[in-house]
């Protein structure tokens, strides 16, 4: 099948490409021309006229629990993939922390059975540890074989120093990053950031150095062992600062943030809103600052959802009691265009780079070429469409999102990959 | 002129108006319950649920009684909420109780937020008797009724709260209600004990009990948590009695009049000296009776909005 989608402004900046009103020809899933169509290249194809919305390398979101096995009921590979590509992405990475954790090739193989055929490709991110006990370090030889793109205990750090170091040491003969959910045991446990709010609200706090200790301890370790090592969801003032400084000293770390991490404060928490609850919490004022610095200059390389599904019934109770995590995956590219793209933060190649390019390079995945031949992975943005966040709306089994009736400034319209096109709603083979 | 809000969650953001209001309506209900027949026709017909998660008879009781002296139904309610997962959902709790047509809801729960959390999922008036660290509005309405009580005023008064104010409810509300009373609010306790940023809340800190005594009309003077995580924060009991315990020694060194509270029971010759504790038994037991009239006027205040 022959599509072409006419009228756009294809944005590339690996393939070096910046054409406006220009015009895609996709042949059973590959690309044949980018550029002005004759009309015999137009002859007998389906035609979709997108009135210079934005063609751009499919973006990838590389942090994304999914749920399955162990909870289907909140999301599952077939559910969290519709809503990837709902969301505008062609391409996830999800985290082991499932039931069973996924730290054997056959988890690993599961996942990949219920993603095959999918619009969105599927990633697996291993446990670090066995069960991610922190105690011995997985399989790591085997499960890169079946496919893990690297190596995580996300949920919590990994346990002590020591068997971080080996993960480091281990992993580094695969090439994959170690990548921490940076949080010191002793001093986890609350359920919001530590200060002003915590103490009007009398929440138990999580305070920011707890974050901060275990940012720091990686890029110690990342630099002894030579391993390479990822902060996922970094949201503290501190460790971005810190991250920055580790690059500079030549370091191999790297590190993501989440939307809510650049959108949210803590004060939204006053109302006691559960489905403001989430791990790292929402921070202050300075750190959000910091961290928009952090993306401005380069010092956080991608962002990503951390998408964490949970059941109303589970989010519905005492603030204490609730379960940390939000859905992100469906709001993600409104909020980082809304608050990145419109306020000037970061131009729209920037955000390429955060959220298509730099995910899969960490990863080590091919990034999407838009040239002849290649397989067409892409994401359509509209830039300018002004929408109302609706949960009812979304994909995701989960509704929890504390961005429900939020106006945003831009989405993704639709997605190719993989034969297929999702569009207008739709799914179709092309 | 009634409140300004159907609920008492805590006394953050309460308008000086309202807690003038509650004050007053404690003397009148503090009149009736001075006489024989110790009950008033107020809120006959309404139903009011003493929704108690965590175990606190003392608070209950004075519920209990201040709605049955103003003549509503009370029914009790009690479970612990140490579970997470287990059994019925507090919502779902909330929706049968409400089933039953209940006008008002008093509750008591080890986790922050639970009443303004009640207010999303039903509709009778929810009246916060303690949540979590949070706040336990009653407890400092009826220490400020008690402080008033005693020098005829709030405003200018030197007030400061004793002991583990990170882990006490007592202590924000009365911090909340005190300031806007124009109070001038500060804190004492070991350092581990003061939660970050307290400041910002136009408090001072204190480190040394001796100054805190020097520089204060009252001392309001916390229970210090023997039983619970609170023990973690101070090395050990002995050390906390002789840094931060008011003794009789230290009262007459700093040898001036000074009003202490306690919400009560106290630990004897821990925050407070056996003989300290001793000499303050009158002015507890007028605080519990101070904390029915209270409770009675809020109960009244709010029940009469509907
Ligand atoms: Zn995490």
């Amino acid at each position: 099948m022959k599509i072409v989608l006419q009228n756009v402004n294809v944005v590339n900046p690996e393939s070096k490409i910046n054409e406006k009103k220009s015009s895609i020809l996709i042949e059973d899933g590959k690309i044949v021309k980018i550029g002005k169509l004759s009309s015999s290249e137009l002859n007998g194809t389906e035609e979709f006229n997108l009135s210079e919305k934005y063609v751009v390398p499919g973006f990838f979101d590389m942090h994304v629990h999914l749920r399955e096995p162990g909870r289907e009921d909140e999301e599952t590979v077939k559910t969290g993939c519709d809503s990837a590509a709902n969301g505008g992405f062609t391409g996830i990475a999800c985290m082991p922390n499932t039931e069973p954790a996924i730290d054997s090739a056959e988890v690993v193989s599961l996942i990949k059975k219920q993603a095959k055929g999918h619009l969105v490709d599927v990633k697996v991110i291993g446990a670090a540890t066995q069960g991610r006990k922190g105690e011995m370090i997985s399989p790591m030889a085997e499960l890169c074989e079946a496919g893990t793109v690297g190596f995580s205990d996300d949920g919590v750090a990994i346990k002590t120093a020591a068997i971080l170091k080996r993960a480091l040491e281990y992993s580094k003969m695969y090439d994959v990053p170690i990548i921490e959910h940076c949080e010191d045991e002793s001093l986890a446990g609350g359920a919001m950031n530590e200060g002003f709010n915590s103490t009007l609200l009398g929440l138990p706090p999580i305070p920011s150095v707890a974050e901060d200790l275990i940012v720091m301890r990686g890029i110690i370790m990342a630099e002894y062992t030579k391993g390479k090592f990822h902060v996922a969801h970094i949201s503290t003032k501190r460790s971005v600062k810190m991250v920055r400084e580790a690059k500079e000293a030549g370091i191999n770390v790297t590190a993501e943030v989440t939307p809510h991490h650049f959108t949210l404060t803590d004060d939204i928490i006053k109302t006691y809103d559960t489905n403001a609850k989430m791990n790292p919490p929402l921070r202050e004022k300075k750190d959000v600052e910091e961290i928009i610095k952090g993306l401005k200059d380069g010092t956080i390389d991608c962002i990503a959802s951390d998408h964490a599904p949970h059941a109303d019934e589970e989010k519905e109770v005492e603030f204490e009691f609730a379960p940390n995590g939000i859905i992100g995956l469906e709001t993600q590219i409104g909020l980082t265009l809304t608050e990145l793209l419109q306020k000037k933060v970061l131009t729209l190649e920037e955000i390429i780079f955060k959220m298509s390019i730099n995910p899969r390079k960490i990863l080590r995945i091919p990034t999407p070429k838009f040239e002849k031949g290649e397989i067409a992975n892409l994401t359509i943005l509209d830039l300018d469409e002004i929408w109302t966040v609706d949960i009812t709306k979304f994909k995701s089994k989960s509704k929890n999102s504390p961005f429900d009736k939020r106006i945003l400034t831009g989405r993704a319209v639709g997605v190719v990959n993989n034969n297929k096109m999702f569009y207008d709603n739709n799914f179709i083979n092309i | 002129m009634p409140l300004s809000n159907r609920h008492l969650l805590g006394l953050e953001g309460v308008p000086k108006e309202d807690i003038q209001l509650i004050l007053d309506t404690t003397t009148t209900f503090r009149e009736v319950l001075e006489r024989p027949i110790k009950k008033v026709p107020t809120l006959q017909g309404n139903t009011v649920v003493n929704l108690f998660f965590e175990n606190s008879t003392r608070t209950r009781i004075s519920f209990e009684l201040a709605e049955k002296r103003l003549s509503a139904d009370a029914v009790n309610f009690s479970s612990s909420s140490s579970s997470v997962s287990k059994g019925e959902t507090l919502k779902d709790t909330m929706r049968n109780i409400e089933a039953m047509k209940v006008d008002m809801v008093v509750v008591r729960h080890s986790a922050a937020g639970t009443p303004r959390f009640l207010t999303n999922i039903c509709d009778s008036n929810i009246i916060n008797a303690g949540d979590g660290i949070h706040e336990h509005p009653t407890q400092a309405l009826l220490d400020m009724y008690s402080i008033r009580e005693k020098f005829g005023k709030l405003e200018g008064l030197k007030v400061c709260i004793v002991g583990d104010v990170a882990h006490s409810r007592v202590a924000l509300s009365n911090i909340f209600g005190l300031i806007t009373m124009g109070a001038k609010v500060s804190v004492c306790g070991p350092s581990t004990m003061i939660p970050r940023n307290i400041e910002e809340l136009g408090v001072d800190v204190i480190y040394d009990i001796d100054e805190a005594i020097q520089e204060n009309d009252v001392l309001n003077v916390l229970r210090i948590q023997l039983e619970r995580k609170a023990r973690e924060y101070f090395p050990s009991i002995r050390e906390y009695a002789k840094y931060f315990g008011i003794t009789e020694e230290r009262l007459e060194k700093n040898g001036k009049d000074i009003v202490i509270l306690h919400p009560g029971p106290i630990n004897r010759g821990v925050e407070l000296s056996a003989a300290v504790a001793d000499g303050l038994h009158q002015i507890i037991l007028q605080q519990v009776t101070n904390g029915v009239a209270v409770r009675m006027a809020v109960l009244y205040l709010l029940g009469t909005m509907n």
